[in-house]
């Protein structure tokens, strides 16, 4: 009993690519359905910093001569999009050293679908998620008096550069995951890097309220890069404006940081993906 | 005779720890290879490596003629797996899993939708199928596993450990749905710690040991390596003990031993049944009275004891290299 040709089409394409990345992405976008819990996490860490930012700790925040508590709160949530597009690395980084605990991961590599579409698929429905939850931080946003107050255009490329930035850190995240002996690991050990990334930076105070040592540390952190873009394509308050090189070309750079992430981890989640024994590391 | 495995001189190393270190096996179309060993005696990595999951280091495998390193993709439309953990998806229901993995097969939509209401018929899940997964019982996870690998309709198909962790209903169920797989023409090769499972499923075997195949052979090839069936006796007075062993010698193939403390006489025979009509009638006129017999099949368990000198359900024993692998935790 083999399978008969008509049956199964296998062709090295790429038009499989796309079409197993999507049948993998819709996998995973009716996991989101199926557990609403999922979305209400990932929304609940940066709206409690959103409120706890704007009310309590916000007023304490030196902004120079930008002003007083409104100003903060429009200060504040660019820097919770980039804190939050920095954390997309964590449901991905579990996510899959589940699938791979769980022999998921086996099953798909044993199947004559293309490798690069396990990632992909994971990767694309992690996207769809993110974009998900900056569009309702967003409305959250706009309750604590945050506007846009730039173009169109340049707020439709403040979105674009969030959602580059969220893919870029999903396949960052899935490459973590590749090296995760378990979900429980990957819970804690797979993100912990990612607070002192995020509070080292001006995404909730700015960098010149910071020790001296700290500064270039801050100035030069992708997140700073990734907020302060937000903040000058959404028309945000810069509280002490410099004219460091980060500082002027805070757009381009947030772009580069992302599309280089991509270029280093995308393809050494998939070689690690084909390569790795994953799966046979548990247990 | 078509040969649907054929592994040769299969080598690999986790690290330091040598986990298989020259394996060579062949598996006949249509037929079930039992591999068998204890844990860390490599049977998962040879599957593993035989499912493209994983490369050796040296030696050759192939499934269906086709090396499995140099075009994976090829043996991929050919095999199933299933693995020791239910691969499938917790959030989905039993028909969208099956359906899922019809379409990374590559099945048409409507064929994969197809092949899923067969699939479930076939397990017995029609009614759970629409279910999600996280309400199914183990034995139902595993059924479940087992249609999903059968999806591409496997001309091979790999099991590994199919019943661990299962009641023994499951595990009756499972054995039926492998026969009924192998009566189509699957061939199988399947690994068990169950010495019992082989013996039931498996029309050869292969006996592992520390990544070296230590014995092959059909049940019954391995069994005569420990010698042929006994029969044993309990006598009611132990007085009578070495009496019956004086009255018993003559129908015996082989020394006969006594068991001292549980009164047991232990005569070799070659006789089968009929044996133990012998011994009855034997132990009769000499007038010995029988507390208890039985005709005793050696199991393959006595096959691994005769060939390591341990138990095959012992845990490895305290030799370094699978102490090393089991505190690695890599499942060898």
């Amino acid at each position: 009993m083999s399978i008969s040709e008509t049956e199964v089409k296998f062709r090295p394409t790429f038009g499989w690519l796309i079409y197993d990345t999507i049948t993998v992405a819709k996998r995973h976008i009716l996991k989101i359905t199926r557990v609403p819990e999922t979305l209400f996490f990932a929304l609940i860490q940066p709206v409690i910093f959103v409120l706890l930012f704007a009310f309590v700790f916000g007023g304490a925040i030196n902004l120079g001569d930008s002003g007083g508590a409104g100003a903060y709160r429009e200060y504040l949530i660019p820097g919770i999009f980039a804190q939050t597009v920095i954390f997309a690395v964590a449901s991905i980084t579990v996510g899959i050293t589940e699938d791979a605990n769980r022999g998921i991961m086996d099953r798909f590599r044993s199947l004559p679908m293309r490798p690069g579409a396990v990632l992909g698929g994971h990767t694309l429905a992690s996207l769809f998620q993110n974009i998900l939850v900056i569009i309702i931080l967003s409305i959250t946003g706009l309750f604590v008096g945050w506007r846009i107050r730039s173009s169109v255009v340049d707020a439709l490329l403040g979105y674009l550069l969030l959602a580059t930035f969220a893919y870029a850190m999903t396949w960052f995240g899935a490459w973590i995951g590749l090296h995760m002996p378990s979900p429980e690991v990957a819970g804690t050990a797979g993100f912990a890097w990612v607070f002192p990334l995020t509070f080292a930076s001006n995404v909730f105070t700015p960098i010149a309220t910071m020790p001296t040592w700290l500064q270039p540390i801050a100035l030069w952190n992708p997140v700073s890069c990734l907020a302060l873009a937000c903040r000058k394509l959404f028309g945000n308050p810069i509280p002490f404006p410099g004219n460091s090189f980060p500082e002027r070309y805070a757009v381009p750079m947030a772009f580069a940081y992302a599309l280089i992430l991509l270029a280093i981890f995308a393809p050494l989640a998939v070689r690690a993906f084909k390569t790795r024994n994953i799966g046979g590391l548990k247990a | 005779m078509t040969l649907a495995i054929e592994v040769s001189g299969l080598e690999k190393s986790f690290g330091e720890v040598q986990a298989l270190r020259g394996i060579d096996f062949t598996v006949e179309q249509g037929t079930v290879l039992g591999l068998l060993g204890p844990n860390g005696s490599g049977k998962t990595t040879i599957v593993r490596i035989l499912a493209t999951l994983l490369k050796s280091d040296a030696g050759t495998a192939k499934v269906g003629g086709i090396d499995v390193s140099s075009s994976p993709d090829q043996v991929r439309t050919m095999i199933g797996l299933t693995g020791q953990y239910a691969a499938v998806d917790e959030y989905l229901t039993g028909r969208e899993n099956l359906q899922l993995f019809g379409q990374l097969f590559h099945l048409s939509k409507k064929q994969a939708a197809q092949r899923a209401d067969e699939l479930l018929a076939r397990f017995g899940l029609s009614d759970a199928g629409d279910r999600g997964i996280k309400g199914y019982s183990g034995g139902m996870r595993r059924r479940l596993d087992l249609a999903a690998s059968l999806i591409g309709r496997p001309s091979v198909l790999f099991l590994d450990e199919p019943t661990t962790g299962l009641d023994p209903r499951s595990r009756l169920g499972m054995w039926e749905v492998i026969d009924s797989l192998v009566a189509q023409g699957t061939t199988v090769l399947l690994t068990t710690q169950y010495l019992e499972e082989a013996d039931q499923l498996a029309s050869r075997s292969v006996v592992l040991d520390h990544g070296t195949v230590i014995a092959q052979g059909t049940s019954d090839e391995l069994k005569s390596q420990v010698g042929g069936d006994r029969v044993e006796v309990v006598v009611e007075t132990p007085s009578q003990l070495s009496q019956a062993k004086g009255v018993l010698a003559s129908i015996a193939s082989g020394e006969i031993n006594i068991n001292e403390t549980e009164h047991r006489v232990i005569v070799p025979t070659s006789g089968g049944s009929r044996a133990v009509v012998e011994v009855v009638r034997l132990l009769d006129d000499a007038q010995i009275a029988i507390a208890d017999i039985a005709l005793r099949r050696p199991t393959l368990d006595d096959v691994f004891l005769s060939l390591t000198g341990r138990s095959a359900e012992d845990e490895p024993s305290v030799t370094p290299p699978s102490k090393q692998r089991s505190r690695r935790g890599a499942r060898a």
